[in-house]
């Protein structure tokens, strides 16, 4: 492993943290909450460590290899939340450092799980960058490190590879680091178009920046105890349905589409399916719960859209208490847990895009059967797959199945009732946040264990970073100089 | 700039490469997956599988912003059919690499009527260079700037040579009126040389000067500048063919060994005057029966890279002056540099050069880089309104890293002092190591 590279893009990421921790401290000035002390030693702390980094190390070498890729985005991300949960433990809003850490890492995951009881009380800067962290973890810390700066030259590919949600990895164009200030570019722009509507739907200018985060990032953590149905206002539901689901689609559509090629929307194929999945969900549950929970239609609709929505692209707003809903809507929301957003979103779980090559490759091993020396490829589009990602997906998804087993197993200790222990696993291991039952909307995850809260977190570092690089690290060889 | 390059091999690599290092936005176009997946791991460039002839491909690519096109795949005919596509669908620039020979002597109608604007053919770009450095055989390496009124010689020094051990500003000023010492290779340091450095043993240096300079230079270090009056050659591929040519018209008689009959009759029909056997190059027997000792120069030029580096052991061993050897795959070329051979030619890095030269565009003339482009060599032209002249060069605040290597004025070739001042019009050929220089107000 190239140790000095990895510890100069990890300097360079911390510097970034501490510019990206810069608009709390300004809302904490704003607000004199007494917590810009906390934000100006943190970011003290941050860049002294991050500028030793990158100064004290020079690399003769200059190489990322895949390996070290995997290495910078596995340290990287285990390094902000341990630095990001600094804020919430010096102001003294969180008492104990495991639930700080539990916390960051549910916001820069873009999880959206509390172990918070009470959030209306908080200051409003911790407030302010717990949602913010969601807006970073969203578009991807390295991502952000490297549309600031020129961070690796050649092998920054590999790094975006290992953050990036999807199984086949793309650029938009040549240069990583050009891609990285596109999607960013997109990114604030649908930001501010958010901030911007809520602001007019009537929420307060905190409350909207607060909950735009929450939805770009598709992350989910709110300023009210009971989230979106505090506000009780159907515009400002819409607007949140609607932009968690433009944020659970491939950002290189939008960068085609202002391009000019609108069409590439109807001909992606992940696109349609998401849509399918989508319409169909809210279909069903619709039916469900007219008359049963909800006495109109439009009332059944506006709840059960809302919750797809921000169930499957990860979200996990709530604009009602789903957990009193029947059992058939509950599993529902369940299954869309694991499905999540498309590729190269800011949405979790494990991609739509993995789903339907699973399914197109089930139909082939099916057509196998009839015509034994057939040659199906498996197609997205016009385009065939390389039989390499689709046995990669393969193994994606039974790693994916495996971690929740085990996951589950750990969490089961705690005693919880099966709904309680399944959904926590599913809602942290995606990024959606809240579940069913204790850890419902209304509730949250503080009376888990230690144990449980730790093996959470790292769920959720590992479903937002698509298992591989949080995996390795466990694996001897990867510490290794010499590999044999 | 935007480039595309269709053909991820050696040389589309290469090439993506040194433009995705030099701020370029790079696309590459293969149709084998795994060349890309190469490039894709590496290189700071998108890469597309497809075949490059195709319209939609092109398209894909960005072909109607695209400043330039570059078609190296191994196929001369897909290499001009890309071309063609691609100006028609709105590429500015395009450059192909035609290696047939047939082709190559109809290029000025196919350039024009493909609309190509630059066509490199790699074997006669080697041959050239092969050329070139018979024409100085103590020198490891020579190279032309200002259309050959400049060259560069890259030198050796050893223990023997009065040179070695001696500050710069101590050397005898006449033999260097019109030489220069302009970079010198220590440990695989480039190091820009001021008046107190001190020349070692085992340093590579870099001599520029007119002819006449670099000869009185070579004299200065005790090296007899021989002419090369018999070269033999071993293999006849494409590269002998354009060499004999060539070596014809410098007044060198060259003898050519090949092993295979068919082709030794095929050669003496396209070059009735060359001498050839019939015979293998590798076999010590074979060269010493055609007195390998008495030759000024071998090079071994046959499609194995291992019987190129083995013949011209062999070679030097039996006392052959000056052997030089073609290999195509670069990767040992570190190692080889310690054998002994004096000259190591690689094709695919000469058509990648080319092609650099090419894309460096109208204000560079001629780039030479030195151990990977540790530092570089630019040949620049003064414009009016340059900032740089008609001021004493010793007033300016030149960048510390680079130096004002030579002057060229019409024919005249000023090796330039503190009180000589660059005209309009002038060459000025300026070695650095800092990169970003392109133009000559960059050096302020």
């Amino acid at each position: 492993m190239n140790i000095k590279m990895v510890l100069r893009s990890l300097g360079m990421i911390l510097i970034c943290e501490a510019i990206a921790m810069m608009p709390s401290l300004m809302v904490s000035f704003i607000y004199k909450d007494g917590t810009g002390v906390a934000f100006f030693y943190t970011i003290f702390i941050l860049l002294v460590v991050g500028i030793l980094c990158v100064i004290a190390v020079k690399p003769e070498n200059k190489t990322i290899y895949t390996r070290d890729g995997f290495a910078i985005v596995a340290f990287g991300w285990i390094m902000i939340s341990l630095f990001g949960a600094l804020p919430f433990y010096l102001s003294g809003s969180i008492p104990s450092f495991i639930d700080c850490i539990f916390e960051t890492v549910s916001g820069f995951t873009t999880t959206g799980s509390s172990i918070l009881k009470e959030v209306e009380t908080l200051p409003k800067a911790i407030l302010f960058w717990r949602s913010f962290t969601h807006w970073i973890g969203g578009m991807g810390v390295l991502v952000l490190t490297m549309a600031l700066f020129p961070i690796t030259g050649t092998g920054a590919f590999q790094v975006m590879v290992a953050e990036s949600p999807g199984p086949i990895p793309g650029k938009l164009v040549p240069k990583v680091a050009n891609t990285a200030k596109i999607l960013y570019a997109i990114y604030v722009l649908f930001t501010f178009a958010e901030i911007v509507l809520l602001v007019m739907a009537g929420l307060p200018l905190f409350d909207a920046c607060i909950h735009t985060f929450g939805s770009v990032g598709t992350g989910g953590f709110s300023s009210r105890n009971t989230s979106i149905s505090s506000f009780n206002n159907v515009l400002v539901e819409i607007i949140i349905t609607m932009f968690t689901f433009m944020c659970g689609v491939n950002f290189s559509l939008y960068y085609q589409a202002i391009k000019g090629n609108f069409k590439a929307f109807l001909k992606d194929e992940e696109f349609r399916f998401y849509l399918a999945i989508v319409l169909g969900a809210i279909l069903l549950i619709s039916i469900d719960l007219c008359g049963n929970v909800f006495e109109t239609i439009g009332e059944s609709i506006r709840h059960s859209s809302f919750q797809v929505v921000t169930i499957i692209t990860t979200t996990g707003y709530s604009s009602t208490d789903f957990n009193n809903w029947p059992i058939f809507s509950k599993v529902i929301l369940f299954f869309l847990m694991f499905i999540g957003g498309c590729a190269g979103s800011t949405g979790g779980g494990m991609k739509v895009i993995r789903i339907l090559l699973l399914m197109k490759s089930t139909k082939t091993e099916l057509l196998r059967i009839i015509h034994p020396r057939g040659v199906y490829p498996v197609r997205i589009g016009n385009k065939v797959v390389e039989e390499k990602y689709v046995g990669e997906i393969k193994n994606y998804f039974f790693m994916y199945m495996l971690i929740f087993v085990i996951a589950v197993l750990v969490v089961s200790l705690d005693g919880f009732d099966m709904l309680t222990t399944l959904s926590s696993v599913a809602a942290t291991l995606g990024n959606i946040g809240p579940g069913f039952s204790v850890v419902g909307p209304l509730g949250n995850y503080s009376e888990m264990s230690v144990l449980s809260k730790l093996v959470l977190s790292c769920a959720m570092l590992i479903g937002r970073l698509e298992i591989y690089p949080i995996l390795l690290l466990s694996i001897p060889a990867f510490w290794k100089k010499v590999n044999i | 700039m935007k480039i595309i390059i269709i053909g991820a091999g050696k040389v589309g690599y290469n090439l993506a490469l040194e433009l995705s290092k030099g701020n370029h936005d790079v696309t590459i176009i293969d149709n084998y997956s795994e060349a890309l997946a190469k490039a894709e791991e590496n290189l700071d460039v998108l890469c597309i599988k497809g075949n490059g002839v195709s319209t939609n491909i092109l398209l894909e690519a960005g072909i109607k912003d695209a400043d330039l096109l570059i078609a190296v795949t191994d196929s001369d005919e897909v290499n001009m059919v890309c071309c063609l596509t691609g100006k028609k669908l709105g590429a500015v620039k395009t450059v192909a690499r035609i290696r047939d020979p047939e082709y190559a002597m109809e290029l000025a109608m196919l350039k024009e009527e493909i609309g190509l604007d630059m066509v490199i053919n790699p074997e006669h770009a080697a041959a050239e260079e092969i050329a070139l450095s018979l024409s100085f055989p103590a020198a490891i390496d020579v190279e032309n700037f200002a259309k050959g009124r400049v060259k560069m010689i890259e030198l050796k020094i050893n223990d023997e040579m009065p040179v070695a051990g001696v500050r710069l500003k101590d050397l005898p000023n006449k033999n260097l009126q019109s030489a220069l010492i302009g970079a010198v290779l220590r440990d695989d340091k480039v190091i820009i040389p001021k008046g107190d450095f001190q020349i070692k043993n085992d340093d590579i240096v870099y001599v520029l000067g007119n002819t006449s300079g670099l000869i009185n230079f070579l004299k200065l270090c005790d090296v007899a500048q021989v002419k090369i009056r018999n070269v033999m050659v071993v293999g006849a591929g494409r590269i002998a063919y354009y060499l004999s040519q060539m070596l014809n018209d410098m007044g060198i008689r060259s003898k050519l060994i090949e092993i295979d009959r068919e082709k030794c009759e095929d050669f003496v029909s396209y070059l009735p005057d060359a001498l050839i056997i019939n015979g293998d190059g590798t076999d010590e027997e074979v060269l010493k029966s055609e007195n390998i000792g008495e030759m000024d120069a071998f090079v071994a030029l046959t499609g194995m890279d291992e019987e190129n580096l083995i013949a011209a052991l062999v070679a030097k061993q039996n006392g052959a002056k000056k052997v030089i050897a073609k290999i195509s795959r670069t990767n040992y070329m570190g190692v080889i540099h310690k054998l002994g051979i004096d000259n190591v030619i690689c094709p695919k890095l000469i058509t990648t050069r080319h092609i650099l030269k090419f894309i460096r565009g109208n204000s560079v003339e001629t780039l030479y880089r030195i151990v990977e482009g540790q530092a570089e060599i630019l040949e620049l032209i003064a414009t009016r309104g340059s900032r740089i002249i008609n001021t004493p060069l010793k007033k300016l605040r030149l960048n510390k890293d680079a130096i004002v290597a030579t002057i060229v004025r019409k024919n005249h070739v000023v090796i330039p002092h503190g009180n000589d001042v660059i005209q309009e019009d002038d060459r000025v050929i300026i070695i650095t190591k800092d990169k970003n220089i392109s133009e000559l107000d960059d050096l302020l």
